[in-house]
């Protein structure tokens, strides 16, 4: 129950830092913290495979991929990240969101409250368990992750390497 | 078996999560922060998943162990699209800083280039 209380205050606390801070970076490490955090989290559910692989994919692979866009992007201009405050866009977004939160809130979460009753088999997050499921009764939409990564991975190259491809077009064009 | 923490604090937490993710995806104007306050919501939905999959009401008629191992696939899986959406997203992030000179969300409302 204390562990819980901690890591579900930190990742609370780093995920309003996400969108409160200015500074780009101060975001992303924010929400670096919190998704270690998160992994922590999936841990005290006994879903360790799962856990891992958030700490890997998430705060590893996703957040170094941000922070050298950041970096790329921080680089020649600081001016294109600032940010003009408009209180109309502020005030609807914090009306929906509270609306959004209250409405699921009474909803779905308050039924739920005071469930403790445990319904998964011991060891049910384990690598063992979660591999056998994954390559036996998920092994199509298995699959078709893996093609969607594929076509990701080719579509971002083809997105990157565009200015080498048409950039003697566009300098004639200038 | 009986635990410390109810179900309902997992699920408050993720509801604060998406909310806080959806306010930052209304209120920021710089589109790598707003693909951050996506990747917190994506990242309250899986716990969510995760608490389900471990305390989850099960229907009658379905194994409980076939139920919680549903949950951690759709996690799986919503880590690879993430991962796939982030890598396409920045790239379309960087192309259009080349070809626009700026990032802010609200200048860039054309739909044509």
């Amino acid at each position: 129950m204390i562990l819980f209380a901690i890591l579900a205050g930190i990742a609370a606390i780093t995920a309003v830092g996400v969108v409160a801070f200015g500074n780009t970076v101060r975001s992303a490490l924010c929400l670096v913290l919190n998704f270690f955090v998160l992994g922590g989290l999936y841990f005290t559910l006994q879903a360790e495979l799962l856990g891992i692989t958030q700490i890997i994919v998430y705060t590893g692979a996703i957040m170094v991929l941000f922070l050298f866009v950041i970096m790329l992007l921080n680089l020649g201009a600081p001016a294109p990240l600032e940010e003009r405050p408009d209180f109309v866009k502020k005030g609807l977004g914090f009306l929906f969101g509270g609306a959004m939160f209250g409405l699921v809130a009474t909803q779905i979460v308050m039924p739920f409250a005071t469930t403790k009753q445990v319904m998964a088999p011991e060891g049910f997050g384990s690598p063992q368990a979660v591999g056998r499921a994954l390559f036996t009764s998920y092994v199509w939409p298995f699959e078709v992750a893996s093609i969607l990564l594929t076509v990701g991975v080719v579509g971002s190259i083809l997105l990157a390497k565009r200015r080498i491809a048409t950039g003697g077009v566009e300098e004639e064009a200038n | 078996m009986e635990t410390s923490v109810p179900l309902g604090a997992y699920l408050a937490l993720g509801l604060f999560m998406f909310t806080v993710g959806t306010v930052g995806v209304i209120i920021r104007r710089n589109p790598i922060v707003i693909f951050m306050c996506i990747e917190l919501m994506l990242n309250a939905v899986n716990l969510t998943f995760l608490a389900f999959a471990k305390y989850g009401p099960v229907a009658p008629g379905v194994n409980p162990a076939e139920s919680a191992m549903a949950g951690q696939m759709m996690v799986i899986f919503v880590m690879a699209v993430a991962a796939a959406e982030v890598a396409v997203g920045l790239g379309i992030i960087m192309a259009i800083y080349r070809l626009r000179a700026t990032i802010d969300v609200d200048e860039m409302s054309m739909m044509r280039g």
